[in-house]
Parts: C-alpha cells; structure tokens; sequence
C-alpha cells in the first residue's frame, strides 16, 4: 500500500536506473596495495563519483537545499507540508475513495452523514498507519531513492512528534467510526492499523508474506464502507475486498519490479527480488481473479449483469497486460502494466457505481416473494 | 586536508563528549572513538555558535543517512544527557553499518559485472569508450544472491534499530515532559511572586 506514490516520480526512477549503472568507477577485483596517493585518489573518484549520481538525479528546487546543513527547529508554516508528506495524503485520499466505493456499493438509501462520519474516519485511521510506518522505516527509507526525501529522513520533525500525531489522528479516527458510525467499522479501522504497522511494515524485511498481508491492508478500507453503510459484513462486503485484494498484485507485483536494486540493497524482501517468477504468476493470477470477481458481482446481487459485461474489455486489458508482463518479464512489460491498474481500478469501481443493482428493483422483488409465500401459506391452512 | 577539517571542527569535536562505553548494537563497535573522530573530521561544518538546536547535514555519500551535530546545553539535565549520548550511539551504530553495507554492495555489483561480461568475452568498456553495462534482467541473479547473504545482517540490524528508535522516542518523551513540568513550576513561581 505504500507503494502507491505519484507515478512520475516512478517514471523518473525507472529512468535512471541505466544512467546510475554507467556512472559507477570500475573496482579492479584485484586488489592493489594502497598507498596514500591511491587513497586519496579513491576518495577523489568517489566525491566526483557521488557528484555526478548527484546530477543524474531529477533537478529539482530542494535538490541544492538539499546539501546545506540545516537547524533542527521546528518551523510552523512548514508544519502543514511536513504533516502532509507524514501521512502520506495521497495515499490516504486513494484510501478513503475506494471505501467511499465500498459505502456507495452497498444497498441501502445514501445517509449523508454517516458517508462524511465514515470517510473522515477512516482518512484519520490511514494518516496514523502511514506516520507510524514512517516512524519504523527512517534508516531504510534514506537508503532508497523514492523514499529519501520523506519529513523523518530529513529530520524536519522528530520521531516523538511523529508519534503523537499519529495518536493524535488515531484515537479520534477510531472512535469516531466506532461511536459515529459502529462499532464494526471502528474494529475494522483499528485492525487495519495494527496489520498495517505492525505485521506488513516488519514483514517487508523478513518474508515475501508481506505482499499478501499488504493487499489485505488494501482490501479492508472499501469492506469499512460498506459495513459503515448496513452494520455488518455481508458478502457484498467480502467481494468488493475481494477485488481490492486481486488488484493489489498487479500493481504492485509490476512496480516492485523496477525497485529490484533498491530492495536487494535495502534488505526488504519481496517476491521480484526472491521469487521473480513467483512475482509474474501471481500477478496475472490475480488479473484473471478480478475478471472472476466482476462475474459473480450480479449473483450477489450488488449490481446488474451488464457489469461483468461492461468490465470484461477493462479486466481482459489489465490480463492480457499481466500476461505480456509474465512472459516478457522486462521493464517495459512492468511498467505498462503498472500505469494501467492506475486508472484501471478507479474505472472498474465507477462502472460498478452505474451498474448498482437499484434499491426499489430488489424491494419489488421482495415483495413478489412475499406475496408467492403467503399464497402458499393460505393454500397450506385448512 | 585533514589540517583545515580540524580546524572547522573544533566546535564539532565539543559537541560530541565522547565516552567509551560498549555501544548497543551488536554489530561489534569497538573501535568506537577512533569512529567517531574521522566521523567528526570528515563533516566539515559547525553549527554558529548563538544556535540552541541540533543541525541535520546532507546525506552522508556512503551511508545516505543525515548526520546530525546534537547540541550540547550548559544546563543539560542528566535525563537530556542520556538521551542526547542514545541519539549519539545510534548515530554511529547506523552510520557504520550501512555505510559498510552500501560499500559491499557496490562492490560486489562491480565484481559481478566483471565477471558476467567477462563470461560473455566482453571487456568493461567498448570500441566508443563506453562503459558496458548488463540490464536489469542480467542483474537479477546478483540481487537476489546479495539479498539472501545478507539475510541474517538485516535481521540483526532490524531488532537492534527497533529497540533504539523506541528507546530515543521514550526519552524524547521524558524530556518533553519533564520541560514541560519544570516550565509550569517556574510559571507558578513567577506568577506567585
């Protein structure tokens, strides 16, 4: 889940992976005897070594900031940015948007309040995951180039801070879902925390696991929409986390492919790294599951059965791309897969918006029901 | 030279009180003195001195952590000392292992490189001068090899990074509250008075 950061900024790391490669010194293997002179050579070819990485390295305004020496005092008007970038706010809007998908999904007459209660909940729930996630990753994070320039690694807030914001935004976050909205949904927010600081964030580094549990992390927040809508986890509910679960492995499965150096070096393990086959099957196991998902959506009576109709192009689109990329297995097959679950899953959520089986058609189904049972019954009674 | 670095780093070599005590980490620092000097030496830069704050310098080139000069008040409690010398020995403890760490990794990828493209009969640089590079593909091998070596590391790196980053934010937490204890009493003192 935090793998979904601005794309550009993906496109431009892809980038420079080749321009790094060529800018390294060759290091004989064979080992010279060092002398004064070679070492200050060394250390010479490593500064100009460093600077020229330095110039491959998108120029933007806080580059050369970047480089000076900074006081470590907190600055007010800066707060606001720093906090942003803690909890991760783009992230928590894709967050909050697919369980407003999940609340919109659900069969019920749309109560307004309840949809801000829930949605404003759940943002606060995902800001506090985020910043704690920061708070454990400081040390790595500086030692990956999407993740360097976050507010912990350029120490513009202290860890304690971090800490109490996110405090700050969870404990309200989960009691105004479990007091605002009920008690199921608060459960949920507050689950969704703790697997995501406290399972998939130490999982990265010690086991492939961490994907899986990540995409159940993802797949919650829509599950909390709908249980914030009718109070419980109907089937309804278990399908849309289902298909925010299958989507989770093609976009991340193809992102993580073009960060293989960073993991190796980072020591986080994922599947593109360990098991890069494992990584493309799973991707496109998961890209056919959507197109299975989307099929049984009418059978549970969440919408009609133009929606697996409409989907099929869209999921085909997104498989045939997991395929390309299971067979290729290179940058341009992984990237292209990437950019597509992009706009892939807010266009599936919005056609299964239009597609919503209507509130009134199931109720005058009831009712015909209804009616055959009582006939029955009259016909039963002597 | 390492003349002039002495001399802008006078005030640096103030700041860092050092006490030889076993570092925290189990990654072996015994030569934690000696570290931390050619550490102060190499920084090149002093706070001024009116500066009552910590400074955070650009990402070290072998480590990409930020050093951090932490500032050393004339009033330091001894809880403030406990955490200031904390933050200091995770400082060196972190800068230590990864830049050893990057070092290997740069290393090794160059070896690797080496080899691959001698096994392919190609020399490190071609007919324009250019140096031969193996793509992503090619390099996976070497990353998922470096990833599993360095297993067991990582897992000693992630326990003792855990237990410090807690261990400083608690203490970060007493200190606040203590200030925040001693700023209310002596607004109770002023305002009684």
């Amino acid at each position: 889940s935090d793998s979904v950061a601005s794309p550009f900024r993906e496109l431009q790391q892809l980038d420079q992976e080749k321009k790094v490669i060529h800018k390294i010194r060759p290091i004989s293997p064979v080992h010279q005897p060092l002398s004064e002179t070679s070492i200050r050579n060394e250390v010479r070819e490593m500064k100009s070594a460093a600077e020229t990485e330095d110039s491959v390295t998108p120029v933007r305004a806080e580059s050369k900031e970047d480089r000076q020496w900074k006081e470590m005092k907190l600055q007010l008007n800066d707060l606001p940015g720093i906090l942003a970038r803690l909890s991760k706010i783009k992230l928590t809007a894709l967050v909050v948007s697919t369980a407003s998908a999940g609340f919109a999904m659900a069969p019920i007459p749309f109560d307004l309040t309840c949809f801000l209660i829930a949605s404003l909940g759940t943002g606060l729930a995902s800001c506090a995951a985020n910043s704690i996630n920061q708070f454990f990753e400081v040390p790595f994070d500086s030692n990956m180039n999407r993740t360097k320039n976050r507010p912990l690694v350029r120490g513009q807030i202290s860890p304690l801070l971090a800490v109490c914001f996110a405090a700050s935004c969870g404990v309200p976050g989960i009691a105004l879902l479990t007091l605002g909205v009920n008690p199921l949904t608060g459960a949920l927010g507050a689950f969704n925390i703790f697997l995501y600081t406290c399972c998939y964030t130490p999982m990265k580094r010690m086991s492939i696991a961490n994907t899986w549990v990540g995409a159940v992390v993802g797949a919650i927040p829509p599950v909390m929409g709908w249980t914030a809508a009718t109070g419980s986890l109907d089937a309804g509910a278990l399908l849309l986390g289902g298909i925010l679960y299958s989507w989770q492995f093609p976009h991340f499965n193809a992102l993580s492919w073009g960060l293989r150096e960073d993991y190796s070096r980072g020591g986080y393990c994922m599947m593109s790294v360990t098991h890069p086959g494992l990584c493309r099957r799973v991707a496109l196991r998961h890209c056919l599951a959507l197109i299975g998902l989307s099929a049984v959506a009418p059978l549970l009576d969440i919408t009609t059965w133009t929606f697996p109709i409409i989907s099929l192009p869209i999921n085909l689109y997104i498989s045939y791309l997991g395929f390309r990329f299971y067979r290729d297995a290179d940058r341009s097959s992984s990237r292209k897969l990437f950019f597509c679950s992009l706009w892939h899953l807010p266009l599936l959520l919005l056609v299964m918006f239009t597609c919503k089986k209507s509130f009134l058609e199931k109720e005058d189904k009831g009712d015909l029901l209804g009616e055959s049972h009582r006939r029955a019954m009259e016909i039963r009674l002597p | 030279g390492t003349g002039q670095a002495k001399r802008s780093s006078k005030r640096g070599s103030m700041l860092w009180a050092l006490r030889l005590r076993a570092c925290a980490c189990s990654q072996g620092c015994t030569k934690k003195a000696t570290l931390k000097k050619t550490y102060i030496l190499g920084l090149g830069f002093s706070p001024p001195a009116h500066s009552h704050n910590d400074w955070i310098g650009p990402p070290d080139k072998h480590s990409n952590l930020r050093p951090v000069i932490f500032y050393v008040s004339p009033e330091e409690s001894p809880l403030e000392r406990r955490l200031r010398e904390a933050r200091q020995e995770a400082q060196a403890c972190d800068q230590r292992f990864w830049a050893r760490h990057n070092r290997a990794f740069r290393q090794e990828k160059e070896e690797f490189i080496y080899s691959r493209l001698k096994a392919k009969g190609l020399k490190m640089r071609d007919e324009t001068g250019q140096k031969a590079t193996l793509n992503a593909e090619e390099m996976a091998d070497f990353y998922k090899d470096f990833l599993s070596k360095n297993f067991r590391k990582h897992m000693q790196y992630n326990r003792d990074w855990y237990k410090r980053n807690f261990t400083i934010t608690y203490l970060m937490g007493q200190v606040a509250l203590a200030r925040a204890l001693r700023w209310l009493r002596w607004k109770k003192k002023n305002v009684g008075s």
